[in-house]
């Protein structure tokens, strides 16, 4: 991945957004002084820590752009890893299923990443949503306590489908090979990831400014119709805009970003649901300071599968 | 007894904080340097260990924990962790707690607990599990009267309740491996045993401390 650090669009695109950051952090701080006490303090509180989590994804980015392959794997396994266990500590199980997430954690995830870093599709789409589909019930059948059982089966799949399988299409990106784009592969990681956010973000702030009609108010009080309109035109347009750095054209950049958008909206809406359903606001609100990855991933969790196999598609020959 | 931290003992204590990615939460009191009884809930082997590492340097130089001696006898590894790596101290267990004492039973109770009050000495703290066997996780299970007996002969011992949630679905009795998942560990208000109180009424208040510090809730 090293050559990425010559490219001289990737360098100017994640350049100005490093020095979005700066700004922002600044303007943040301004502001939140002057707003310290009025209504508008958790629209601050909220923005903030989104800025503090960006800087983590860039130093997360850099990171990948400076191990090579297999460090970007190590890098997305550990970040799978955090973010399974921040789900498997809050979603309830039982005694019966310590060997088969012992397993998840110790065989099947690393396994995923595994095939991701040496390139074999075949095995790598299926491993988790037919091999561990089959497996993980069959090792919690055979130590034989049946309460729940169809439950924590389907609680520990969904775990690994969102944590482990979902995610670990985001590395693969990296490792696609596109005729003409080769070198460049970095850039759909970094495009991707400008969309998820950037649509996140203005979903959050249209709704905000202008929002008033709920989507689904028992899941996502904040989620809006104004916001998502806003949010998905402002980031499908800054997506087609950042079409020079990818191998679209700019109609088809503005089809992915769109299609990016409403899956990261997607991520949200569900994880949000599962929260809600366990009882708790954030997963990272009962164990502070390890908390939060899992609500920073979980948009880029349902776009980057999907983002996968549509360049995959119709790029790859 | 030797002063200084067995390096295996400080190894393991990295590890089982590394998996049981605890986060320790003083709610009741501050760590200190005065001389306690630490008292918890138990559900898994890394409780001690996770509990013994949340403590600063200096003071976990200076506790150790109670420990069954006929489990913790039982094969040359455990007689080494126990003895040699984590300086515990081994005790009978079951007899205290018996409602009919033969002569026997009342003889090593007694003796058990000189071997605690001996271990306290003049500045050494303890870890103990009243429980006195590992638990489901499900709720706290009743306390053995150790604690009562330790309070009552040494007064200035600070009694500091704790809680270690989630350490059951981590490493669960009768696994051998564990399941990283997060886990926490609460430390209480220290309570003291109240001039004339009764043993019973002293251990269920004790149960009360521990239990009441859970947070999250059963799982």
């Amino acid at each position: 991945m090293m050559q990425a650090l010559h490219d001289p669009q990737l360098l100017w695109v994640f350049g100005s957004v490093l020095f979005l950051l700066i700004i922002l952090g600044f303007v943040g701080d301004i502001q939140k002084e002057r707003h310290r006490n009025d209504a508008n303090r958790s629209t601050f509180d909220n923005l903030i820590a989104r800025i503090s989590a960006w800087w983590k994804m860039c130093a997360i980015f850099v990171l990948t752009l400076l191990v090579g392959r297999v460090g970007v794997m190590v890098v997305f396994a550990v970040l799978s890893f955090v973010a399974m266990r921040e789900y498997m500590t809050l979603v309830p199980t039982r005694r019966g299923d310590h060997r088969a997430l012992f397993w998840s954690f110790f065989v099947i995830m690393p396994l995923q990443y595994y095939l991701v870093g040496i390139q074999w599709y075949g095995f790598f789409a299926i491993m988790i949503p037919v091999l561990a589909f089959i497996f993980v019930p069959t090792l919690i059948a055979i130590n034989g306590d049946t309460e729940h059982f169809l439950e924590r089966s389907a609680k520990i799949q969904f775990g690994l489908m969102v944590c482990v399988y979902c995610f670990s299409h985001a590395p693969a990106l990296l490792l696609l090979d596109i005729p003409g784009f080769q070198g460049h592969n970095p850039r759909l990681l970094l495009y991707l990831g400008i969309v998820v956010e950037v649509s996140d973000v203005m979903q959050f702030l249209w709704s905000r400014l202008i929002g008033g009609h709920k989507i689904a108010w028992r899941v996502s009080p904040s989620k809006t119709w104004e916001g998502f309109l806003g949010g998905v035109i402002s980031a499908t347009s800054l997506g087609a805009l950042l079409w020079w750095i990818t191998p679209f054209t700019p109609l088809q950049s503005a089809g992915m970003s769109f299609m990016i958008c409403i899956l990261g909206f997607a991520g949200g809406l569900v994880m949000n649901a599962i929260k809600r359903d366990i009882g708790i606001k954030d997963f990272g609100m009962v164990i502070e300071g390890h908390g939060g990855i899992l609500d920073r991933i979980d948009s880029l969790c349902f776009a980057a599968p999907i983002f996968f196999h549509l360049v995959r598609y119709y790029f790859v020959p | 007894m030797n002063k200084g931290i067995h390096p295996i003992a400080s190894l393991l204590a990295a590890v089982a904080r590394g998996v049981s990615g605890v986060q320790v939460q003083w709610a009741g009191c501050e760590p200190s340097e005065r001389q306690r009884i630490y008292f918890a809930n138990h559900t898994s082997h890394l409780d001690f260990v996770v509990l013994w590492s949340a403590l600063p340097a200096d003071i976990r130089a200076r506790t150790r924990p109670i420990a069954a001696k006929d489990y913790w006898e039982e094969t040359w590894l455990r007689r080494y962790i126990a003895e040699n790596v984590f300086k515990a101290v081994l005790v009978e267990r079951g007899l205290v707690s018996k409602a009919n004492f033969t002569d026997e039973a009342r003889f090593v109770s007694r003796s058990l607990i000189e071997d605690m009050v001996l271990a306290l000495g003049e500045n050494h703290s303890l870890i103990l599990f009243p429980e006195g066997t590992r638990g489901s996780g499900e709720k706290v299970g009743e306390f053995r009267s150790g604690l009562y007996h330790l309070a009552l002969r040494r007064p200035d011992v600070e009694l500091v309740p704790a809680y270690l949630e989630n350490m059951n679905r981590i490493l669960p009795k009768g696994e051998f491996l564990p399941v990283p998942m997060l886990s926490l560990l609460t430390f209480g208000k220290p309570i003291q045993l109240e001039p004339g109180e009764e043993k019973n009424e002293f251990l269920e208040r004790a149960h009360e401390a521990v239990g009441s510090l859970r947070r999250i809730g059963p799982s």
